[in-house]
């Protein structure tokens, strides 16, 4: 089982400075310290080990270190940045293993966007040596590119020319998308193995500022400074410590603080029980820094974001997610509008901001998504999402027989309406009724109140509305059937139909992921017995089909 | 609203305490019998009709006699007792237990195949409502009933499997099988055969004969489906539909019966003009009824078939007594071919072919009644003999339907066929010559004089019985 969790003093591959409002994120990686056996991560190449590190650094930044409005990545070996994800690793690695890695470096890629966004923390890429693949994609994430200027530092995508496969964490997209490199400079560069170095490299703006070796340090430190300033970030605040996940597992059950996980291996179905918020609730940002990362909506968010990587990566045949939740639906809400209330205080901003990112890793969660609104459920505002970014959700009109329960109801709040945006910028109820607007203004205009089955069936918030005779039926149908289908058509069928609406960086990045790197990685001309991800190294040349498709 | 439901539908299912049932055939129940005044038997509300009422699934109570208005007759929901102990027999689940629920990823496939089956069912009440304007005996009446009351029922039974299991997509189902009607123009029955008119009562005793006898093949094959509680209503089905075929077996037979006596007594093949149907015009009844039923088994090659067998849906005939290994991955099975101007016969996956070898079996089964129905001619001391016609003739689904032949089976031409049809199935005149003999004979005892009386009673009662009383 992989494990997620980690923190600063475990870190075997990174480490994290902080001087005042500036932090450096420093990679030296441990050649040893792989986290699968058969290769060594040679020249800070690394692997999803390394990885899980530096996605723990950015969220620490942002949690406990707000202050910091600078982050510099930069690496502590000679003469290398970061060579890249690590070949052999790749070569031994099974299809699943490979695209989970490359979805979990590029949803860490885009967190550092995000950071920089969101969060007032603009990230440096200081390339004080050879960045090769994913080493200069990494660098790419960053707002600003450093490049030593020592006459042999290059910066490349080798990706096709070497491996025959696609620099897929983002590279292809970001050169031309983000950098507004030339298509056809973009295609040199991504064409020529060693890369491209000085000059040129400026030129042609695949980094922003070449600096003498002499001069590197002290350059990125002035920039770094520059940045800091303009930013308006008060050097005085006071992050929250990010405290270890409290999590149980067992054979069939995962038990989170506020997540209940039942695993039925038999039907591949996972059932994930939210718990709403309980006890006294904070009200203003002081008391909620005070509870730190057990305030609710913050606990929640980490216990879920942990749930998805945890069952997308180790729990590789449940491939079917049955959310629901329990708890008081008016708990839910005030939270909400407390988080709302306060969104320009830091934390809560954060609060806010790690939220979406998590709904934003469920939406790309390649499982079937299925929501259930039962009697005793709180689907209100940010919980409401889990109902929107299912594929499916069922609603139980009424009560089941011999209760005493109230039927459940729903309720959108403000977060419903533009705080946790999906990839493609939308939320996930425009996305839903896309280009409708008098759809989601008709919701809108119920903001607040409960919204019994009917209604939600009506408005168009949920799927289906089965009353309590066929409840159980149904819902068990619709599972039954969903578990036969093919796991790839599915997943296929489902990105297509959740990413409705404009492209974006990021929904351009996971979509040729998940299209053109997936299928190269298929291939025999990359993964086959000769091709030139299994020969690399080997000193044998790769043999290529050179038919077209 | 209180209602009793094992009185008023009697059962085996254990109504009473399934409220989902109960709630889905509330609902249901009003429009079955707003269906049944509009489009079932003709005027016939009132009538007091001697029926047989299954009221329970023991040897006493499956054939339960009283006079009933067919309104008020207790269309009950019964299946064959379960066995604890039935497993699969067939396919890629042979050996398993056999299933009590739908298992979701056979949903849309056994809902299908139950709908289809459903849909026959209420069409063929439609096709014959109305000849009880022109029954030929009060007897014949009184069987005419008690088809179409049964008939009735083996809808109450598809129902019942779509409300008891689909959930809300079987609700809707249930409601579309009253919507379809037979031959309409805008919502017609799914099976070609079901919206054929049936307009006498030749038609009627053929109909019987080969179109409820494809019925008997169908159910008789899901009789062996994996989900059980199909199989258990399939079986129970098949009790009554050997009473319709007997209905047309017998029909037949005392039509062939009356035209012999009638050959006889005036020394000529030619009965028409002393009121009964010639010989021939029998077998052009026989071909056009015959081929029209062929058709209801489907594509010769089927890839449906194929899954539905593999999957455990919809077995063979009598499959436990099969000698193979219930599986057919590899063998391979005779199916009839065309190529340009020929008729073969070919070696095909025996999977795909599952629709061709029920047929056959229908085939050998259909034959059996023509050999008995020739042997009342031949003891009339007649030469002549009916003969199923190939299975080629008269074709619209399958191999068959673009290419014309005549009833022996060789391949003809367009313009042969124009030319000739009507030598081979009924024509207008034929039909109009068979209308005209349709008068209603309703006094007990009295029959028309096309058709034989009886040999046998119904429980017990003689054929001057008052099987109707009209009120």
């Amino acid at each position: 089982m992989i494990n997620f969790n980690t923190n600063p003093k475990k870190y075997q591959h990174w480490t994290l400075e902080i001087k005042g409002q500036i932090a450096s994120l420093i990679l030296n990686v441990s050649e040893e310290g792989g986290l699968y056996k058969g290769y060594k991560l040679k020249l800070n190449s690394y692997d999803l080990g390394v990885d899980i590190e530096l996605n723990d650094a950015i969220q620490r930044l942002r949690f406990e270190y707000p202050q910091v409005s600078v982050v510099v990545i930069t690496s502590s070996k000679d003469k290398v940045f970061c060579s890249g994800a690590n070949i052999k690793m790749l070569g031994l690695l099974s299809h699943a293993q490979k695209v989970n890695f490359c979805k979990f470096t590029n949803e860490t890629r885009n967190s550092i966007e995000d950071s920089t966004r969101f969060s007032g923390q603009t990230y440096i890429a200081a390339i004080n040596g050879a960045a090769a693949g994913g080493g200069y994609e990494l660098a790419l994430a960053s707002d600003y590119i450093l490049l030593v200027d020592d006459g042999s530092s290059a910066i490349s995508l080798p990706e096709v020319p070497m491996l025959a496969v696609l620099p897929g964490t983002g590279g292809l997209t970001r050169i031309v998308d983000k950098r507004n490199v030339r298509r056809d400079h973009a295609d040199f560069f991504c064409t020529i193995a060693e890369g491209l170095r000085g000059n040129r490299a400026e030129q042609w703006k695949l980094i922003d500022e070449l600096v003498p070796r002499s001069k590197f340090s002290e350059t990125v430190e002035k920039r770094a400074m520059e940045i800091s300033e303009k930013s308006n970030k008060p050097a005085s605040l006071k992050g929250i410590d990010l405290t270890d996940l409290t999590r149980e597992f067992n054979d069939n059950s995962i038990t989170y603080e506020n997540i209940l996980i039942t695993l039925d291996r038999k039907t591949g179905v996972v059932n994930l029980t939210i718990k709403g918020p309980s006890g006294d609730l904070p009200m203003d940002p002081e008391s909620i820094a005070i509870l730190g990362d057990k305030y609710w909506p913050l606990a929640l968010a980490r216990d879920l974001d942990d749930a998805i990587i945890h069952l997308s990566f180790n729990e590789l045949e449940l491939g079917t997610w049955v959310f629901r939740s329990v708890g008081d639906i008016d708990s839910v809400a005030d939270v909400d509008d407390i988080l709302i209330k306060h969104k320009n205080h830091w934390l809560i901003n954060e609060i806010i901001q790690y939220l979406k990112r998590v709904l934003k890793r469920l939406d790309l969660a390649s499982r079937s998504l299925v929501t259930l609104v039962e009697p005793g459920s709180c689907f209100a505002g940010t919980l409401l999402e889990l109902v929107f970014a299912a594929d499916r959700s069922y609603m139980l009109d009424g009560t089941l027989q011999d209760s005493n329960d109230s039927p459940a109801v729903l309720r959108t709040t403000k977060m419903n309406f533009g705080n946790l945006p999906m990839c493609n910028d939308l939320t996930r109820l425009q996305t839903r009724f896309l280009n409708q607007p008098e759809e989601v203004k008709k919701i809108h205009d119920h903001r607040g109140k409960d919204i019994p089955a009917l209604e939600a069936f009506e408005s168009g918030m949920v799927t289906f509305i089965p009353d309590d005779i066929d409840w159980e039926e149904e819902v068990r149908i619709a599972i039954e059937e969903r578990t036969s289908f093919s796991p790839d058509a599915l997943t296929g069928m489902e990105a297509s139909l959740r990413f409705a609406g404009p492209e974006t960086l990021e929904t351009k990045i996971f979509g040729r992921l998940s299209a053109w790197q997936n299928w190269i990685f298929q291939r025999p001309n990359a993964a086959g017995e000769n091709g030139a991800l299994k020969l690399y190294g080997t000193g044998k040349l790769a043999y290529y089909n050179k038919e077209r498709v | 609203m209180t209602i009793n439901y094992n009185e008023k539908i009697p059962n085996n299912v254990d109504l009473s305490s399934d409220r989902r049932l109960q709630r889905a055939l509330e609902n249901w129940q009003p429009k079955f019998l707003d269906w049944w005044e509009e489009l079932g038997p003709n005027y016939s509300s009132e009538f007091d009709v001697y029926l047989r009422t299954a009221v329970s699934v023991e040897k006493q109570g499956w054939a339960h006699f009283d006079y009933v208005k067919m309104p008020e007759y207790r269309w009950g929901i019964f299946l064959t007792p379960s066995d604890p102990n039935r497993k699969i027999d067939f396919g890629m689940h042979k050996g398993e237990p056999v299933w009590q629920e739908v298992p979701g990823e056979y949903r849309s496939e056994l809902r299908r195949l139950i709908v289809t089956q459903g849909d026959t069912e209420p069409a063929s009440v439609e096709q014959q409502r109305h000849l009880g304007k022109t029954c030929p005996s009060l007897y014949d009446l009184r069987n005419l009933f008690q088809v179409n009351v049964e008939e009735g029922r083996h809808l109450w039974a598809m129902v019942y499997l779509l409300q008891a299991y689909f959930g809300r997509d079987g609700r809707e189902e249930a409601d579309s099988l009253l919507e379809r009607h037979s031959g309409d123009q805008d919502k017609p029955r799914i099976l070609g055969a079901f919206n054929e008119n049936t307009s006498d009562w030749l038609s009627f005793f053929m109909f019987t004969y080969f179109t409820d006898r494809d019925g008997k093949f169908q159910l008789a094959s899901l009789a062996e489906s994996a989900f059980d509680p199909l199989s258990r209503s399939c079986r129970f089905m098949l009790t009554e539909e050997a009473h319709h075929m007997f209905v047309g077996e017998s029909g037949v037979g005392r039509i062939v019966q009356r035209t012999c006596e009638l050959m006889n007594e005036y020394n000529t093949f030619d009965v028409r003009e002393y009121g009964g149907i010639d010989l021939h015009t029998l077998q052009k009844y026989l071909n056009f009824h015959f081929s029209v039923s062929t058709d209801l088994f489907g594509q010769e090659i089927s890839t449906n078939a194929a899954t539905y067998f593999n999957t455990g849906l919809k077995g063979r005939l009598n499959e436990a007594r099969i000698n193979d290994d219930h599986l057919l991955h590899d063998a391979s099975y005779p199916v009839f071919q065309v190529s340009e101007e020929q008729i073969f016969i070919n070696e095909t996956p025996a999977l795909n072919a599952i629709n061709e070898r029920l047929r056959d079996d229908y085939i050998a089964d259909c034959d059996l009644g023509i050999r008995r129905w020739n042997k009342i001619i031949e003891n009339s001391g007649h030469e002549f003999r009916f003969e199923l016609p190939h299975r080629a003739f008269n074709r619209n689904i399958g191999h068959f339907s673009n290419i014309k032949v005549n009833p022996e089976g060789r391949i003809i031409s367009q313009q042969e066929w124009e030319k000739r049809k009507f030598e081979w199935i009924p024509s207008e005149s034929d039909q109009s010559f068979v209308q005209s003999l349709m008068k209603p004979v309703i006094e007990p005892g009295k029959i028309a004089g096309w058709i034989a009386p009886p040999k046998g009673r119904i429980n017990r009662q003689s054929f001057e019985f008052d099987y109707v009383r009209f009120n």
